[in-house]
Protein backbone atom coordinates (compact mmCIF):
# COMPACT_ATOMS: atom_id res chain seq x y z
CA UNK A 1 0.00 0.00 0.00
CA UNK A 2 1.15 3.63 -0.88
CA UNK A 3 0.69 6.57 1.34
CA UNK A 4 0.93 9.93 -0.53
CA UNK A 5 1.69 12.53 2.07
CA UNK A 6 1.34 16.46 0.65
CA UNK A 7 3.66 19.25 2.40
CA UNK A 8 4.02 22.51 2.41
CA UNK A 9 7.22 24.82 2.61
CA UNK A 10 5.85 27.65 5.26
CA UNK A 11 7.62 30.14 7.63
CA UNK A 12 8.66 28.49 10.57
CA UNK A 13 6.17 28.69 13.58
CA UNK A 14 8.17 30.51 15.52
CA UNK A 15 8.81 33.16 13.37
CA UNK A 16 6.66 36.80 14.38
CA UNK A 17 6.06 37.89 10.65
CA UNK A 18 5.64 41.66 9.57
CA UNK A 19 3.73 42.84 7.17
CA UNK A 20 5.15 44.57 4.50
CA UNK A 21 5.52 48.84 4.76
CA UNK A 22 3.16 48.85 1.50
CA UNK A 23 0.61 46.51 2.55
CA UNK A 24 1.14 44.10 -0.29
CA UNK A 25 1.87 40.69 1.69
CA UNK A 26 4.59 39.59 4.57
CA UNK A 27 7.74 40.26 4.78
CA UNK A 28 9.29 36.40 3.98
CA UNK A 29 12.62 37.13 2.66
CA UNK A 30 15.02 35.84 4.88
CA UNK A 31 12.81 34.67 7.38
CA UNK A 32 13.50 30.60 8.56
CA UNK A 33 11.18 28.70 6.59
CA UNK A 34 10.40 24.78 7.84
CA UNK A 35 7.65 22.15 6.87
CA UNK A 36 4.15 22.67 7.89
CA UNK A 37 3.99 21.60 11.38
CA UNK A 38 0.91 19.25 10.59
CA UNK A 39 2.54 18.16 7.83
CA UNK A 40 5.74 16.91 9.80
CA UNK A 41 2.56 15.00 11.75
CA UNK A 42 1.72 13.88 8.49
CA UNK A 43 4.82 12.16 7.16
CA UNK A 44 5.47 10.36 10.86
CA UNK A 45 2.18 8.97 10.83
CA UNK A 46 3.14 7.57 7.61
CA UNK A 47 6.53 6.35 8.13
CA UNK A 48 4.82 4.83 10.91
CA UNK A 49 2.48 2.87 9.21
CA UNK A 50 5.34 2.04 6.88
CA UNK A 51 6.81 0.41 9.82
CA UNK A 52 4.23 -1.35 11.36
CA UNK A 53 3.78 -3.20 8.02
CA UNK A 54 0.50 -1.67 6.81
CA UNK A 55 2.36 0.46 3.71
CA UNK A 56 4.77 -0.19 1.45
CA UNK A 57 5.76 2.83 0.24
CA UNK A 58 5.59 6.92 1.67
CA UNK A 59 5.98 9.54 -1.37
CA UNK A 60 6.03 12.90 -0.16
CA UNK A 61 4.76 15.49 -2.49
CA UNK A 62 5.03 20.10 -2.49
CA UNK A 63 3.61 22.24 -4.68
CA UNK A 64 5.76 25.19 -5.61
CA UNK A 65 8.68 26.93 -5.69
CA UNK A 66 12.58 25.22 -6.06
CA UNK A 67 13.32 25.33 -2.66
CA UNK A 68 10.65 23.25 -1.62
CA UNK A 69 13.34 20.79 -2.57
CA UNK A 70 15.03 21.33 0.99
CA UNK A 71 11.30 20.56 3.10
CA UNK A 72 10.99 17.10 0.76
CA UNK A 73 14.42 16.38 1.55
CA UNK A 74 13.50 16.97 5.82
CA UNK A 75 10.30 14.84 4.62
CA UNK A 76 13.26 11.87 3.19
CA UNK A 77 14.95 12.20 6.04
CA UNK A 78 12.03 11.21 8.43
CA UNK A 79 11.37 8.30 6.72
CA UNK A 80 9.39 9.02 3.40
CA UNK A 81 10.89 7.01 0.25
CA UNK A 82 10.78 8.94 -2.48
CA UNK A 83 9.48 12.78 -2.89
CA UNK A 84 7.51 14.52 -6.04
CA UNK A 85 7.86 18.34 -6.62
CA UNK A 86 5.62 20.19 -8.37
CA UNK A 87 7.05 23.24 -9.74
CA UNK A 88 5.42 26.54 -9.35
CA UNK A 89 6.55 30.09 -8.83
CA UNK A 90 3.59 31.96 -8.89
CA UNK A 91 1.55 31.82 -5.17
CA UNK A 92 -0.64 28.27 -4.93
CA UNK A 93 -4.21 28.71 -3.95
CA UNK A 94 -6.05 25.91 -1.97
CA UNK A 95 -7.97 24.64 -4.78
CA UNK A 96 -5.00 24.75 -7.09
CA UNK A 97 -3.02 22.68 -4.71
CA UNK A 98 -6.00 20.26 -4.35
CA UNK A 99 -5.88 19.88 -8.21
CA UNK A 100 -2.25 19.03 -8.40
CA UNK A 101 -2.06 16.59 -5.63
CA UNK A 102 -5.61 15.10 -7.05
CA UNK A 103 -3.60 14.82 -10.36
CA UNK A 104 -0.61 13.24 -8.50
CA UNK A 105 -2.81 10.42 -6.64
CA UNK A 106 -4.39 9.92 -10.43
CA UNK A 107 -0.47 9.40 -11.60
CA UNK A 108 1.02 7.73 -8.34
CA UNK A 109 -2.52 5.52 -6.85
CA UNK A 110 -2.18 5.66 -3.19
CA UNK A 111 -4.38 4.05 -0.47
CA UNK A 112 -4.03 6.82 1.55
CA UNK A 113 -3.13 10.97 1.03
CA UNK A 114 -1.96 12.26 4.54
CA UNK A 115 -2.44 15.75 4.87
CA UNK A 116 -1.93 18.13 7.45
CA UNK A 117 -5.31 19.64 8.63
CA UNK A 118 -4.47 23.44 7.89
CA UNK A 119 -0.93 25.40 6.73
CA UNK A 120 0.07 27.87 9.49
CA UNK A 121 0.85 30.68 7.21
CA UNK A 122 -2.45 30.97 5.05
CA UNK A 123 -4.61 29.14 7.29
CA UNK A 124 -6.59 27.72 5.15
CA UNK A 125 -8.10 24.18 6.49
CA UNK A 126 -9.17 23.42 2.89
CA UNK A 127 -6.65 21.45 1.15
CA UNK A 128 -7.57 18.01 2.00
CA UNK A 129 -11.07 18.01 1.70
CA UNK A 130 -10.98 19.41 -1.73
CA UNK A 131 -8.50 16.59 -3.14
CA UNK A 132 -11.14 13.90 -1.58
CA UNK A 133 -13.69 15.90 -3.24
CA UNK A 134 -12.00 15.93 -6.63
CA UNK A 135 -11.07 12.53 -6.07
CA UNK A 136 -14.69 11.66 -4.64
CA UNK A 137 -12.88 9.54 -1.83
CA UNK A 138 -13.87 9.53 1.69
CA UNK A 139 -12.27 11.75 3.75
CA UNK A 140 -11.20 11.92 7.98
CA UNK A 141 -10.30 15.40 9.22
CA UNK A 142 -8.79 16.70 12.41
CA UNK A 143 -7.44 12.82 12.92
CA UNK A 144 -6.01 12.03 16.25
CA UNK A 145 -5.93 8.40 16.29
CA UNK A 146 -5.18 6.24 12.57
CA UNK A 147 -5.68 2.30 12.24
CA UNK A 148 -5.59 0.61 9.34
CA UNK A 149 -6.75 -3.04 8.50
CA UNK A 150 -8.73 -4.90 5.82
CA UNK A 151 -8.70 -2.40 3.24
CA UNK A 152 -10.64 0.42 5.70
CA UNK A 153 -9.30 3.03 7.84
CA UNK A 154 -10.71 3.81 11.46
CA UNK A 155 -9.90 7.61 12.12
CA UNK A 156 -10.43 9.15 15.57
CA UNK A 157 -11.19 12.41 14.59
CA UNK A 158 -11.31 15.91 16.90
CA UNK A 159 -14.99 17.09 16.88
CA UNK A 160 -15.87 20.73 18.29
CA UNK A 161 -17.56 18.62 21.18
CA UNK A 162 -15.25 16.23 21.94
CA UNK A 163 -14.38 12.87 19.81
CA UNK A 164 -15.81 11.23 16.37
CA UNK A 165 -14.77 7.92 15.05
CA UNK A 166 -15.47 6.88 11.21
CA UNK A 167 -14.34 3.90 9.17
CA UNK A 168 -13.34 5.01 5.21
CA UNK A 169 -12.79 2.22 2.76
CA UNK A 170 -9.79 2.78 1.43
CA UNK A 171 -8.75 4.94 -0.77
CA UNK A 172 -9.10 8.03 1.40
CA UNK A 173 -8.46 11.19 2.32
CA UNK A 174 -6.92 12.03 6.07
CA UNK A 175 -5.97 15.33 7.49
CA UNK A 176 -3.92 15.18 10.86
CA UNK A 177 -3.93 17.13 13.95
CA UNK A 178 -1.50 17.68 16.25
CA UNK A 179 -2.20 15.01 18.94
CA UNK A 180 -1.94 12.61 16.21
CA UNK A 181 1.77 11.46 17.00
CA UNK A 182 4.75 13.65 18.06
CA UNK A 183 7.37 13.72 15.08
CA UNK A 184 10.82 12.26 15.43
CA UNK A 185 14.01 14.51 14.72
CA UNK A 186 15.36 13.35 11.57
CA UNK A 187 19.14 11.94 12.81
CA UNK A 188 22.23 12.80 10.67
CA UNK A 189 22.88 9.47 8.73
CA UNK A 190 18.96 9.81 7.58
CA UNK A 191 19.69 13.33 6.57
CA UNK A 192 22.52 12.05 4.65
CA UNK A 193 20.45 9.21 3.13
CA UNK A 194 17.60 11.09 2.39
CA UNK A 195 19.83 12.93 0.04
CA UNK A 196 20.20 9.70 -2.26
CA UNK A 197 16.49 9.17 -2.15
CA UNK A 198 14.94 9.93 -5.48
CA UNK A 199 13.10 13.26 -6.11
CA UNK A 200 11.45 13.84 -8.87
CA UNK A 201 10.38 17.18 -10.14
CA UNK A 202 6.79 17.69 -12.31
CA UNK A 203 5.05 20.90 -13.67
CA UNK A 204 1.40 21.59 -13.02
CA UNK A 205 0.90 21.92 -17.29
CA UNK A 206 2.02 18.59 -17.50
CA UNK A 207 -0.42 17.77 -14.98
CA UNK A 208 -2.86 19.03 -16.71
CA UNK A 209 -3.90 21.69 -14.41
CA UNK A 210 -4.52 25.44 -14.11
CA UNK A 211 -2.96 26.93 -11.38
CA UNK A 212 -4.27 30.55 -12.09
CA UNK A 213 -5.33 32.14 -9.34
CA UNK A 214 -9.03 32.45 -8.14
CA UNK A 215 -8.69 34.92 -5.44
CA UNK A 216 -6.61 38.89 -5.58
CA UNK A 217 -5.10 40.14 -2.39
CA UNK A 218 -5.69 44.09 -2.65
CA UNK A 219 -3.90 44.61 0.85
CA UNK A 220 -2.64 42.97 3.87
CA UNK A 221 -2.43 45.09 7.32
CA UNK A 222 -1.96 44.39 10.95
CA UNK A 223 -4.12 43.80 13.43
CA UNK A 224 -5.00 46.59 15.66
CA UNK A 225 -2.59 46.55 18.52
CA UNK A 226 -3.88 45.56 21.58
CA UNK A 227 -2.58 47.83 24.81
CA UNK A 228 -2.18 45.21 27.41
CA UNK A 229 1.03 45.02 29.95
CA UNK A 230 -1.47 46.62 32.92
CA UNK A 231 -0.55 45.36 36.02
CA UNK A 232 -2.22 44.45 39.53
CA UNK A 233 -0.68 43.78 42.82
CA UNK A 234 -3.04 41.10 44.36
CA UNK A 235 -6.17 39.63 44.30
CA UNK A 236 -7.98 42.60 45.85
CA UNK A 237 -7.35 45.23 43.33
CA UNK A 238 -7.60 42.57 40.72
CA UNK A 239 -11.41 42.02 41.84
CA UNK A 240 -12.01 45.96 42.60
CA UNK A 241 -10.65 46.74 38.78
CA UNK A 242 -12.90 44.02 37.16
CA UNK A 243 -15.89 44.99 39.08
CA UNK A 244 -15.55 49.07 38.87
CA UNK A 245 -12.99 49.50 36.07
CA UNK A 246 -13.51 46.99 33.09
CA UNK A 247 -16.97 46.18 34.85
CA UNK A 248 -17.17 42.71 33.67
CA UNK A 249 -18.17 41.50 37.71
CA UNK A 250 -21.35 42.21 39.19
CA UNK B 1 -29.58 34.67 -3.12
CA UNK B 2 -27.67 33.40 0.08
CA UNK B 3 -27.60 30.09 1.57
CA UNK B 4 -26.18 29.33 5.56
CA UNK B 5 -25.69 26.32 6.51
CA UNK B 6 -26.83 25.80 10.15
CA UNK B 7 -24.94 24.69 13.13
CA UNK B 8 -27.75 22.63 15.31
CA UNK B 9 -27.79 19.60 17.17
CA UNK B 10 -31.23 18.64 15.38
CA UNK B 11 -33.50 19.58 18.61
CA UNK B 12 -32.19 23.25 18.41
CA UNK B 13 -30.26 25.97 16.62
CA UNK B 14 -26.80 26.70 17.77
CA UNK B 15 -25.72 30.39 18.35
CA UNK B 16 -23.12 29.87 15.59
CA UNK B 17 -25.22 29.74 13.09
CA UNK B 18 -26.96 33.11 14.61
CA UNK B 19 -23.08 34.82 14.04
CA UNK B 20 -22.74 33.42 10.48
CA UNK B 21 -26.66 34.97 9.53
CA UNK B 22 -25.36 37.91 10.73
CA UNK B 23 -22.57 37.76 8.02
CA UNK B 24 -24.47 36.44 5.53
CA UNK B 25 -26.92 39.76 5.84
CA UNK B 26 -23.74 42.29 4.88
CA UNK B 27 -23.45 40.29 1.24
CA UNK B 28 -26.36 41.82 0.16
CA UNK B 29 -30.17 39.18 -0.93
CA UNK B 30 -31.89 37.02 1.06
CA UNK B 31 -30.66 34.71 3.41
CA UNK B 32 -31.67 31.09 3.74
CA UNK B 33 -30.71 28.89 6.16
CA UNK B 34 -30.22 25.14 5.24
CA UNK B 35 -30.99 22.53 8.35
CA UNK B 36 -29.57 19.38 7.21
CA UNK B 37 -30.61 16.43 10.04
CA UNK B 38 -32.73 13.78 11.47
CA UNK B 39 -35.95 14.55 13.26
CA UNK B 40 -34.46 18.26 13.25
CA UNK B 41 -37.99 19.98 13.11
CA UNK B 42 -36.78 21.82 16.26
CA UNK B 43 -34.11 23.10 14.56
CA UNK B 44 -35.72 24.06 11.51
CA UNK B 45 -38.13 26.28 13.75
CA UNK B 46 -34.94 27.67 15.68
CA UNK B 47 -33.54 28.73 12.43
CA UNK B 48 -36.73 30.40 11.38
CA UNK B 49 -36.67 32.71 14.47
CA UNK B 50 -33.08 34.04 13.78
CA UNK B 51 -34.03 38.04 12.45
CA UNK B 52 -33.34 38.28 8.46
CA UNK B 53 -33.92 34.99 7.53
CA UNK B 54 -35.85 34.51 4.40
CA UNK B 55 -36.43 31.16 4.60
CA UNK B 56 -35.42 28.11 6.04
CA UNK B 57 -34.92 25.02 4.05
CA UNK B 58 -35.27 21.63 5.79
CA UNK B 59 -33.84 18.71 4.73
CA UNK B 60 -34.51 15.94 7.28
CA UNK B 61 -32.74 11.91 6.90
CA UNK B 62 -31.54 9.30 9.02
CA UNK B 63 -28.12 9.35 7.04
CA UNK B 64 -27.96 13.61 8.17
CA UNK B 65 -28.01 12.06 12.18
CA UNK B 66 -24.57 12.47 12.12
CA UNK B 67 -23.75 13.79 9.19
CA UNK B 68 -20.55 13.33 7.58
CA UNK B 69 -18.65 15.91 5.16
CA UNK B 70 -19.99 13.59 2.11
CA UNK B 71 -23.46 13.81 3.12
CA UNK B 72 -23.75 17.19 4.19
CA UNK B 73 -21.58 18.13 1.73
CA UNK B 74 -24.09 16.63 -1.06
CA UNK B 75 -26.90 18.10 0.64
CA UNK B 76 -25.36 21.76 0.42
CA UNK B 77 -25.00 20.90 -3.59
CA UNK B 78 -28.61 19.76 -4.51
CA UNK B 79 -29.84 22.81 -3.18
CA UNK B 80 -27.35 25.51 -4.38
CA UNK B 81 -27.96 25.63 -8.18
CA UNK B 82 -31.34 27.60 -7.16
CA UNK B 83 -29.54 30.64 -7.92
CA UNK B 84 -27.12 31.13 -4.49
CA UNK B 85 -24.62 33.33 -5.22
CA UNK B 86 -22.56 32.57 -1.90
CA UNK B 87 -22.37 29.57 0.58
CA UNK B 88 -21.54 30.32 4.12
CA UNK B 89 -21.20 28.18 7.00
CA UNK B 90 -19.83 29.12 10.77
CA UNK B 91 -16.13 28.48 10.51
CA UNK B 92 -16.78 25.53 13.31
CA UNK B 93 -15.39 21.49 13.17
CA UNK B 94 -18.18 21.63 10.65
CA UNK B 95 -18.12 24.20 8.78
CA UNK B 96 -14.48 23.73 7.93
CA UNK B 97 -15.29 20.33 7.13
CA UNK B 98 -17.69 20.24 4.73
CA UNK B 99 -17.42 23.90 2.64
CA UNK B 100 -13.91 22.97 1.35
CA UNK B 101 -15.68 19.76 -0.58
CA UNK B 102 -18.71 21.93 -1.88
CA UNK B 103 -16.00 24.75 -3.39
CA UNK B 104 -14.13 22.16 -4.80
CA UNK B 105 -16.79 20.46 -6.25
CA UNK B 106 -18.27 23.84 -7.52
CA UNK B 107 -14.64 24.62 -8.95
CA UNK B 108 -14.49 27.87 -7.06
CA UNK B 109 -11.92 29.11 -3.81
CA UNK B 110 -13.37 29.11 -0.52
CA UNK B 111 -12.37 31.95 1.51
CA UNK B 112 -12.12 30.87 4.89
CA UNK B 113 -12.73 32.37 8.56
CA UNK B 114 -13.83 35.75 6.87
CA UNK B 115 -14.10 38.18 10.04
CA UNK B 116 -15.59 41.37 7.77
CA UNK B 117 -17.26 41.70 4.66
CA UNK B 118 -16.46 44.42 2.47
CA UNK B 119 -18.87 43.85 -0.40
CA UNK B 120 -20.43 40.42 -1.42
CA UNK B 121 -16.53 39.69 -3.03
CA UNK B 122 -14.42 40.74 -1.00
CA UNK B 123 -13.54 39.73 2.54
CA UNK B 124 -11.30 40.44 5.38
CA UNK B 125 -9.50 37.20 6.79
CA UNK B 126 -7.02 36.14 9.30
CA UNK B 127 -3.24 34.84 8.13
CA UNK B 128 -0.28 33.81 10.08
CA UNK B 129 -1.86 32.60 13.30
CA UNK B 130 -3.98 36.38 13.06
CA UNK B 131 -0.89 38.34 12.58
CA UNK B 132 -2.31 39.21 9.50
CA UNK B 133 -5.26 40.08 7.78
CA UNK B 134 -5.81 39.82 4.21
CA UNK B 135 -8.43 41.74 2.17
CA UNK B 136 -9.13 39.47 -0.70
CA UNK B 137 -11.34 39.86 -3.97
CA UNK B 138 -12.73 36.90 -5.43
CA UNK B 139 -13.51 36.24 -8.57
CA UNK B 140 -15.72 33.16 -8.82
CA UNK B 141 -19.42 33.09 -9.48
CA UNK B 142 -20.45 31.66 -6.45
CA UNK B 143 -18.50 32.36 -3.07
CA UNK B 144 -17.94 30.12 -0.65
CA UNK B 145 -17.50 31.46 3.41
CA UNK B 146 -16.64 30.06 6.10
CA UNK B 147 -17.57 32.47 8.70
CA UNK B 148 -15.48 33.54 12.27
CA UNK B 149 -18.10 33.76 14.75
CA UNK B 150 -16.64 36.12 17.56
CA UNK B 151 -16.08 38.54 14.60
CA UNK B 152 -19.65 39.13 13.59
CA UNK B 153 -22.53 39.92 16.67
CA UNK B 154 -25.07 37.00 16.36
CA UNK B 155 -28.61 37.98 14.93
CA UNK B 156 -31.26 38.34 17.01
CA UNK B 157 -34.29 36.20 17.64
CA UNK B 158 -38.23 37.08 16.80
CA UNK B 159 -38.02 36.43 13.14
CA UNK B 160 -40.97 34.42 11.85
CA UNK B 161 -39.85 32.67 8.16
CA UNK B 162 -41.23 30.16 6.67
CA UNK B 163 -39.72 26.59 6.63
CA UNK B 164 -39.68 24.58 3.27
CA UNK B 165 -39.20 20.93 3.15
CA UNK B 166 -36.28 20.37 0.50
CA UNK B 167 -35.35 16.98 -1.37
CA UNK B 168 -32.88 15.03 0.13
CA UNK B 169 -29.50 13.91 -1.50
CA UNK B 170 -29.07 10.34 -1.43
CA UNK B 171 -26.40 9.33 0.59
CA UNK B 172 -22.78 9.00 -0.46
CA UNK B 173 -21.93 5.32 -1.10
CA UNK B 174 -18.11 6.12 -1.08
CA UNK B 175 -18.45 8.12 2.43
CA UNK B 176 -17.08 8.14 5.57
CA UNK B 177 -19.27 6.11 8.05
CA UNK B 178 -19.51 7.48 11.98
CA UNK B 179 -19.10 4.53 14.20
CA UNK B 180 -18.57 6.28 17.54
CA UNK B 181 -18.49 9.06 19.80
CA UNK B 182 -17.25 10.85 22.50
CA UNK B 183 -18.86 13.78 23.45
CA UNK B 184 -17.55 15.73 26.53
CA UNK B 185 -20.12 16.41 29.10
CA UNK B 186 -20.67 19.18 31.14
CA UNK B 187 -23.23 21.83 32.50
CA UNK B 188 -20.69 24.69 31.87
CA UNK B 189 -21.65 27.36 28.84
CA UNK B 190 -20.01 26.00 26.29
CA UNK B 191 -16.16 27.57 25.51
CA UNK B 192 -17.07 29.20 21.84
CA UNK B 193 -19.71 31.95 23.17
CA UNK B 194 -19.36 32.14 26.71
CA UNK B 195 -19.54 35.38 28.03
CA UNK B 196 -16.49 34.39 30.60
CA UNK B 197 -13.92 32.05 29.71
CA UNK B 198 -11.24 30.60 32.23
CA UNK B 199 -7.94 28.58 30.79
CA UNK B 200 -5.32 27.18 32.08
CA UNK B 201 -1.98 26.14 31.05
CA UNK B 202 1.19 23.81 31.35
CA UNK B 203 1.60 25.69 34.81
CA UNK B 204 -1.34 23.92 36.48
CA UNK B 205 1.33 20.79 36.93
CA UNK B 206 -1.96 18.20 36.24
CA UNK B 207 -5.24 17.42 35.22
CA UNK B 208 -5.97 17.03 38.82
CA UNK B 209 -4.78 20.59 39.88
CA UNK B 210 -6.61 22.02 36.88
CA UNK B 211 -9.38 20.56 38.23
CA UNK B 212 -9.09 21.79 41.74
CA UNK B 213 -8.22 24.96 41.13
CA UNK B 214 -9.74 26.49 38.01
CA UNK B 215 -13.37 24.49 38.27
CA UNK B 216 -14.74 26.27 41.74
CA UNK B 217 -13.63 29.55 40.11
CA UNK B 218 -15.60 28.89 36.72
CA UNK B 219 -18.26 27.78 39.14
CA UNK B 220 -18.31 31.15 40.62
CA UNK B 221 -18.19 33.42 37.36
CA UNK B 222 -20.26 30.79 35.54
CA UNK B 223 -17.45 30.68 33.19
CA UNK B 224 -16.76 28.13 30.63
CA UNK B 225 -13.22 26.88 30.85
CA UNK B 226 -10.49 26.11 28.05
CA UNK B 227 -7.00 25.36 28.21
CA UNK B 228 -3.72 25.62 25.99
CA UNK B 229 -2.32 23.45 23.86
CA UNK B 230 0.34 22.23 26.01
CA UNK B 231 -2.63 21.74 29.14
CA UNK B 232 -4.17 19.65 26.44
CA UNK B 233 -1.07 17.90 25.11
CA UNK B 234 -0.05 16.97 29.11
CA UNK B 235 -3.52 15.39 29.19
CA UNK B 236 -4.95 17.97 31.55
CA UNK B 237 -8.03 18.12 29.67
CA UNK B 238 -9.71 16.98 26.52
CA UNK B 239 -8.92 18.32 23.08
CA UNK B 240 -12.05 19.81 22.72
CA UNK B 241 -10.63 22.44 25.85
CA UNK B 242 -8.08 23.54 23.49
CA UNK B 243 -8.07 27.77 22.37
CA UNK B 244 -5.95 29.38 19.77
CA UNK B 245 -4.23 29.36 16.01
CA UNK B 246 -5.58 25.48 15.78
CA UNK B 247 -7.68 25.34 18.53
CA UNK B 248 -11.16 27.28 19.55
CA UNK B 249 -11.60 31.01 18.64
CA UNK B 250 -12.86 33.15 21.83
CA UNK B 251 -13.52 36.70 22.67
CA UNK B 252 -15.29 36.83 25.91
CA UNK B 253 -16.66 40.25 27.75
CA UNK B 254 -13.53 38.52 30.29
CA UNK B 255 -10.69 36.15 29.10
CA UNK B 256 -8.58 34.88 32.49
CA UNK B 257 -5.56 33.00 31.68
CA UNK B 258 -3.85 30.84 34.14
CA UNK B 259 -0.28 29.69 33.69
CA UNK B 260 -0.12 30.02 30.41
CA UNK B 261 2.76 31.80 28.73
CA UNK B 262 1.10 33.65 25.70
CA UNK B 263 2.57 31.68 22.46
CA UNK B 264 1.53 33.65 19.19
CA UNK B 265 -0.29 30.07 18.56
CA UNK B 266 -2.80 31.02 21.60
CA UNK B 267 -2.68 34.63 20.91
CA UNK B 268 -4.38 33.77 18.00
CA UNK B 269 -7.38 32.04 19.63
CA UNK B 270 -8.24 34.72 22.63
CA UNK B 271 -6.99 38.26 21.77
CA UNK B 272 -9.96 39.66 20.65
CA UNK B 273 -11.24 39.05 24.57
CA UNK B 274 -12.57 42.43 25.86
CA UNK B 275 -10.59 42.47 29.17
CA UNK B 276 -7.74 40.33 29.64
CA UNK B 277 -6.29 38.94 32.83
CA UNK B 278 -3.66 36.82 33.41
CA UNK B 279 -2.17 35.33 36.08
CA UNK B 280 1.54 33.92 36.11
CA UNK B 281 4.30 33.72 37.86
CA UNK B 282 6.76 34.44 35.65
CA UNK B 283 7.00 38.93 34.95
CA UNK B 284 8.29 38.23 31.24
CA UNK B 285 5.76 36.01 29.86
CA UNK B 286 4.65 37.42 26.75
CA UNK B 287 0.80 36.82 27.71
CA UNK B 288 1.20 40.40 30.15
CA UNK B 289 1.90 42.40 26.72
CA UNK B 290 -1.55 41.89 25.48
CA UNK B 291 -3.10 41.73 29.32
CA UNK B 292 -5.59 44.23 30.97
CA UNK B 293 -4.85 43.16 34.20
CA UNK B 294 -1.91 41.25 34.59
CA UNK B 295 -1.13 39.46 38.49
CA UNK B 296 2.52 38.41 38.63
CA UNK B 297 2.33 35.76 41.43
CA UNK B 298 1.71 32.13 42.21
CA UNK B 299 -1.33 30.41 41.24
CA UNK B 300 -1.64 27.79 43.59
CA UNK B 301 -1.82 30.81 45.98
CA UNK B 302 -3.51 33.10 43.32
CA UNK B 303 -6.65 31.01 42.28
CA UNK B 304 -7.40 30.01 45.85
CA UNK B 305 -8.04 33.72 46.88
CA UNK B 306 -9.76 34.94 43.90
CA UNK B 307 -12.10 32.37 44.18
CA UNK B 308 -12.48 33.48 47.97
CA UNK B 309 -13.04 37.02 47.42
CA UNK B 310 -16.09 36.30 45.09
CA UNK B 311 -19.13 35.79 45.97
CA UNK B 312 -20.96 31.83 45.35
CA UNK B 313 -23.61 32.07 42.96
C1 LIG C 1 1.30 24.28 14.59
C2 LIG C 1 1.10 24.67 16.02
C3 LIG C 1 -0.15 24.99 16.44
C4 LIG C 1 -0.38 25.34 17.77
N1 LIG C 1 -1.66 25.66 18.15
C5 LIG C 1 -1.87 26.03 19.43
C6 LIG C 1 -3.18 26.40 19.87
O1 LIG C 1 -4.16 26.38 19.11
N2 LIG C 1 -3.34 26.77 21.16
C7 LIG C 1 -2.29 26.81 22.04
O2 LIG C 1 -2.52 27.15 23.21
N3 LIG C 1 -1.06 26.45 21.66
C8 LIG C 1 -0.83 26.06 20.38
N4 LIG C 1 0.44 25.69 20.01
C9 LIG C 1 1.48 25.54 21.07
C10 LIG C 1 2.12 26.84 21.48
O3 LIG C 1 3.19 27.13 20.60
C11 LIG C 1 2.66 26.72 22.93
O4 LIG C 1 3.56 25.64 22.98
C12 LIG C 1 1.58 26.50 23.98
O5 LIG C 1 0.55 27.45 23.82
C13 LIG C 1 2.19 26.62 25.37
O6 LIG C 1 1.24 26.34 26.36
P1 LIG C 1 1.39 26.93 27.83
O7 LIG C 1 1.41 28.41 27.78
O8 LIG C 1 0.35 26.28 28.68
O9 LIG C 1 2.78 26.31 28.31
P2 LIG C 1 4.15 27.03 28.60
O10 LIG C 1 4.60 27.84 27.46
O11 LIG C 1 5.05 25.97 29.12
O12 LIG C 1 3.82 28.05 29.75
C14 LIG C 1 3.51 27.70 31.06
C15 LIG C 1 3.46 28.99 31.87
O13 LIG C 1 3.03 28.69 33.20
C16 LIG C 1 3.73 29.55 34.09
N5 LIG C 1 3.74 28.90 35.41
C17 LIG C 1 4.34 27.74 35.77
N6 LIG C 1 4.10 27.47 37.08
C18 LIG C 1 3.35 28.50 37.54
C19 LIG C 1 2.81 28.79 38.83
N7 LIG C 1 2.97 27.98 39.87
N8 LIG C 1 2.11 29.94 38.97
C20 LIG C 1 1.93 30.77 37.91
N9 LIG C 1 2.42 30.54 36.68
C21 LIG C 1 3.12 29.41 36.50
C22 LIG C 1 5.11 29.67 33.47
O14 LIG C 1 5.73 30.88 33.92
C23 LIG C 1 4.80 29.69 31.99
O15 LIG C 1 4.67 31.01 31.48
C24 LIG C 1 0.69 25.35 18.70
C25 LIG C 1 1.96 25.03 18.27
C26 LIG C 1 2.18 24.68 16.94
C27 LIG C 1 3.56 24.33 16.51
N1 LIG D 1 1.88 23.98 -1.65
C1 LIG D 1 1.57 22.80 -1.08
N2 LIG D 1 2.22 21.67 -1.42
C2 LIG D 1 1.92 20.48 -0.87
N3 LIG D 1 0.97 20.33 0.07
C3 LIG D 1 0.29 21.42 0.46
C4 LIG D 1 0.53 22.71 -0.08
N4 LIG D 1 -0.31 23.59 0.49
C5 LIG D 1 -1.06 22.88 1.37
N5 LIG D 1 -0.70 21.58 1.35
C6 LIG D 1 -1.27 20.47 2.18
O1 LIG D 1 -2.58 20.81 2.55
C7 LIG D 1 -2.69 20.96 3.95
C8 LIG D 1 -3.71 22.02 4.31
O2 LIG D 1 -3.34 23.27 3.80
P1 LIG D 1 -4.33 24.53 3.73
O3 LIG D 1 -5.62 24.03 3.21
O4 LIG D 1 -3.65 25.49 2.79
O5 LIG D 1 -4.44 25.07 5.13
C9 LIG D 1 -1.27 21.21 4.41
O6 LIG D 1 -1.11 20.84 5.76
C10 LIG D 1 -0.49 20.32 3.46
O7 LIG D 1 -0.56 18.96 3.85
Amino acid sequence: MKILVPIKRVVDFNVKVRVKPDGSGVDTANVKMSMNPFDEIAVEEAVRLKERGVATEVVAVSCGVAACQETLRTALAIGADRAILVQADGELEPLAVAKLVAAVAKKEAPQLVILGKQAIDDDANQVGQMVAALLDWPQATFASKVEVAGGKATVKREVDGGLETVELELPAVITTDLRLNEPRYATLPNIMKAKKKPLETLDPAGLGVDVSPRLSTLKVAEPPARKGGGKVADVAELVAKLRNEAKVLP
Amino acid sequence: MILVLAEHDHASIKSATHHAVTAAAKLGGPVHVLVAGHDAAGAAKGAASIAGVAKVLHADAPHLASPTAENLAAQVLAVAPSGYTHLVAPATGQGKNVMPRVAAKLDVAQVSEITAVVSADTFVRPIYAGNAFATVRSGDRVKVLTVRGTAFDAAAGGGAAPVEAVPVAPAVTRGAVVTGQELTKSERPELVGARIVISGGRGLGSGENYRKLLEPLADRLNAALGASRAAVDAGYVPNDYQVGQTGKIVAPELYIAVGISGAIQHLAGMKDSKVIVAINKDAEAPIFQIADYGLVGDLFEILPALTAALPAR
